[in-house]
């Protein structure tokens, strides 16, 4: 008896062991286990937002630098001296692809999601720590790879984010398509391994490693964006890896995938039988999702924030849950609209014309629980709610000319001028961007300690608000009038010429704009040293990375479980103590 | 204490975002409570695997599509001037059957592999109880057995390219020949991820981790080693039967 109890503990004491190598792994000691190769999802989730903090100001240089170009055509710019037709194009494929995919598919889910989903459900880690700090050295290493298009012979391609062949599949199609895309290419597809693995992760932690009580429908609506966003990126970076796959071996194999028997500068190339449009179907086929992939969390972020300093609950929780749903679901119907102008049937024209028309539902109710919420709110206008409202407003004037593009008939003309150019950037670009500072200014307290300074914050809001407006509310303008994309030069062609003022006025905002985000630079790495203590709780929020420590220990909560009672947005409950019900606050299971 | 009213949740609509003041009942998901930690570590492995593979199927669904879609594409003869479907089969070698084969047996002596490692985690619990004898180390490693099996299939795969370019079908050759040499390399590079797992799962043997772990990583190895036998022979279908 006394040597079978004898057992039962030691099982128990392995239980024991088991639980905290279950729930975390040790405090690393070292620099390099601590800061470079870390298993904590807080300091990947660091890693990821600097690598995309540096990506931005990368891909922001490369707009510069065109945007100079169209109004100065003559003048030799720094680093890359004369710019010709051919750099043009680099400078906006480099542009495109960097800031899509190392910027607006990393910091979001990459930063901030690694950072505050497994916090937020209260669990002390990712499902699957090891394969975490994969994902971002994998993604590291594409962005490295990248970088380093610029710097091999011919240097870096010309195909546009979006890689049509037969450009992006054949070596002589231009300077910068030999080793520039054969690179690009590479990259990309390790791209899509480091956010395969990442998926795999943040839906394997969502459903699995919740706390006692935290229901999936009490989950802050950041973590649906980031789960929701994490299904959508497991559907669609596989199909984006496949088409590099087979755009590599076009390239390097002399397959005839994408490329058909064409003549390429005088030559009649080796290929036969290829068809580009199947690359386009492939590429769609994720690069629609991928738009959601970048915006969604910043919706999830928006909605958080805008009951947060609403101080009021979240205007139609399910029914926001319900239509993120239901846009990632409509997401992957509708990639056909990117290629009315490809030629195809009229009638699946239709089909993904009504479709894409559909996503305005799902974004009404979006926006209008956003506006029914802050209806009759005791607001407070702290610089993350500036960017949440900021959100909204792009959201929805980018969100507008979506219906009009959605038209085949309206696409026609309108494909491939700045029209389009403004819509994506306002929606997809700006808007997404704009959650990104949002989350930034509203998580520094929590990840940093202490506060950002608000009045350089509120300097940036409105630098970054009217100047973005400034930039891209003209280009649509611009594309009625005919003013094509990817055009390098405009004063050679006389239809254009009188758009050169307008040109000329997006080249100052967006000067002044960029100009702007120093001024966030500055506050970001001032406050990171000067900046006020901040408390742990400092915007009276309710979920649970407000419980916690500041910044939070190495497994979240102290060595502690948190456990639910309450969703996630219980603000100006009547009778409570303070006008905000913490998710861990059980007083009202005192109450009953 | 502070107590407020707990008709809260009734009476103001506001505040009914997801259940107040009460836990929901214990789900499965989201709760550790009343499991051993074996099995939680078991299940939250078990769905990862689940979630990759489906990013992994996405990754072939597309090569299938692509596969399908290719074979109807009329191509231009630039010396007649006429459009003409170049899409002709492949002859596959009879090797690949009997790669088949050895890949289906390893596949069940995987599933060997992976009982005898959840028997041996459910005994390694029991190991410490006065009384209790292990039993003696089997004779064969159905573990290493299948590494062996597995690195045999992709060896044969090897000889296969070999005889299809022996017999002038190159990558470049044909669009069939190219999907040929695609699906199987693609294939291919899973597999070998999957004896790396394995052979990982075996030096965590020889390093003496704890039973448990291996056995879950054992586990997690034979249901993607699995998915892999299900997918060549999907493949094989594929390139045999889909033209």
């Amino acid at each position: 008896m006394a040597g079978s109890t004898g057992g039962g503990e030691t099982i128990m004491a392995t239980r024991e062991l088991a639980a905290h190598e279950l729930h975390a792994h040790a405090a690393p000691q070292g620099f390099i286990r601590k800061w470079v190769f870390s298993l904590d999802h807080k300091v990947i989730g660091l890693q990821y937002y600097f690598l995309a903090l540096t990506a931005v100001f990368v891909g922001m240089f490369l707009s510069l630098l065109m945007r100079i170009h169209l109004i100065w055509p003559n003048v030799s710019l720094p680093l890359v001296g004369e710019i010709k037709p051919e750099t043009y194009l680099s400078l906006l494929t480099m542009h495109g692809t960097i800031m899509v995919f190392f910027v607006l598919t990393t910091a979001p889910q990459g930063g901030f999601g690694n950072y505050f989903l497994p916090i937020q459900i209260g669990a002390a880690d990712m499902a699957f720590p090891v394969l975490n700090m994969l994902s971002f050295w994998v993604t590291f290493l594409g962005y490295i790879v990248m970088l380093s298009a610029f710097f091999v012979v011919g240097g870096a391609p010309l195909h546009g984010w979006t890689g049509y062949p037969p450009l992006s599949a054949l070596q002589s199609a231009g300077p910068g398509e030999g080793p520039g895309a054969d690179l690009w290419v590479i990259s990309i597809a390790l791209f899509c391994v480091g956010a395969l693995m990442s998926a795999l992760n943040f839906i394997t932690t969502t459903l699995d490693m919740r706390a006692r009580g935290m229901s999936m429908m009490r989950m802050p609506l950041t973590c649906w964006a980031w789960f929701i966003t994490a299904i959508l990126g497991l559907l669609a970076f596989g199909v984006l890896f496949s088409a590099g796959i087979l755009l590599l071996m076009d390239r390097n194999a002399g397959t005839s995938f994408f490329v058909p028997l064409v003549v390429v500068n005088g030559q009649l190339v080796a290929h036969k039988g290829g068809s580009p449009l199947l690359w386009q179907h492939l590429f769609w086929f994720f690069g629609h999702p991928e738009v959601y992939i970048a915006i969604l969390p910043a919706m999830g972020l928006c909605s958080q924030l805008v009951s947060v300093f609403s101080r009021k609950p979240i205007f139609g929780y399910k029914a926001m849950v319900y239509a993120m749903l239901s846009i990632g679901l409509l997401g992957f119907m509708v990639w056909g609209h990117h290629m009315f102008m490809s030629g195809m049937s009229p009638y699946s024209a239709f089909a993904f014309s009504i479709m894409t028309m559909a996503i305005g539902v799902p974004s009404a109710i979006k926006t209008f629980n956003w506006l029914g919420t802050l209806w009759g709110g005791r607001i407070r206008f702290y610089s993350p709610m500036l960017f949440a409202i900021g959100f909204v407003s792009l959201f929805v004037s980018g969100g507008i000319s979506g219906p009009f593009l959605a038209q085949p008939v309206l696409d026609i003309p309108l494909h491939d001028t700045y029209f389009v150019t403004g819509h994506f950037h306002l929606i997809m670009g700006v808007a997404s961007i704009f959650g990104i500072f949002a989350a930034t200014y509203y998580w520094f307290p929590k990840m940093f300690g202490r506060m950002m300074s608000e009045s350089l914050a509120r300097w940036h809001f409105w630098f970054t608000f009217v100047g973005t407006y400034a930039i891209f509310m003209p280009m649509h303008y611009l594309g009625m009038a005919g003013a094509t994309r990817r055009y390098s030069q405009f004063t050679e062609l006389a239809y254009l010429r009188n758009l050169i003022p307008l040109q000329k006025f997006i080249t100052y905002a967006a000067i002044v704009t960029i100009a702007g985000q120093f001024i966030f630079l500055f506050n970001l790495f001032w406050s990171m040293k000067y900046g006020k203590k901040a408390s742990d709780n400092p915007w009276e929020a309710t979920t649970l990375e407000w419980t916690t420590a500041t910044p939070p220990p190495h497994d979240n909560f102290g060595g502690l479980t948190p456990v639910v009672y309450n969703g996630p947005y219980e603000y100006s409950v009547p009778g409570a103590p303070r006008d905000y019900v913490m998710q861990n606050d059980p007083a009202t299971v005192a109450a009953h | 204490m502070a107590s407020y009213t707990p008709t809260v949740s009734l009476d103001d609509p506001r505040t009914s975002t997801g259940g107040n003041g009460h836990i929901p009942p214990h789900h499965h998901d989201g709760d550790d409570f009343g499991s051993s930690f074996f099995d939680v570590r078991l299940r939250r492995a078990r769905l990862g695997l689940v979630v990759g593979l489906t990013g992994i199927v996405m990754i072939f669904i597309s090569f299938s599509s692509a596969y399908v879609v290719r074979q109807g594409l009329p191509t231009l003869d630039p010396r007649t001037d006429v459009l003409l479907h170049d899409w002709f089969p492949v002859p596959l070698p009879r090797l690949l059957l009997v790669n088949t084969a050895v890949l289906l047996i390893s596949s069940l002596t995987m599933e060997i592999a992976r009982r005898q490692a959840a028997r041996k985690a459910a005994l390694a619990q029991l190991a410490s109880v006065p009384g209790v004898s292990m039993p003696a180390k089997e004779g064969v490693s159905w573990l290493a057995l299948t590494v062996v099996l597995g690195l045999s299939f992709l060896a044969g795969q090897w000889m296969a390219w070999r005889e299809l370019a022996a017999s002038g079908f190159y990558v470049a050759s044909s669009p069939s020949s190219s999907f040929v040499y695609l699906l199987t390399g693609m294939h291919g590079v899973h597999l070998f991820g999957g004896v790396v797992a394995l052979l990982t799962a075996g030096a965590a043997s020889l390093l003496r981790r704890p039973a448990d772990s291996q056995a879950i990583a054992v586990d997690v190895t034979g249901w993607y080693w699995h998915f892999m036998a299900f997918l060549w022979v999907y493949i094989l279908c594929l390139l045999e039967f889909v033209h």
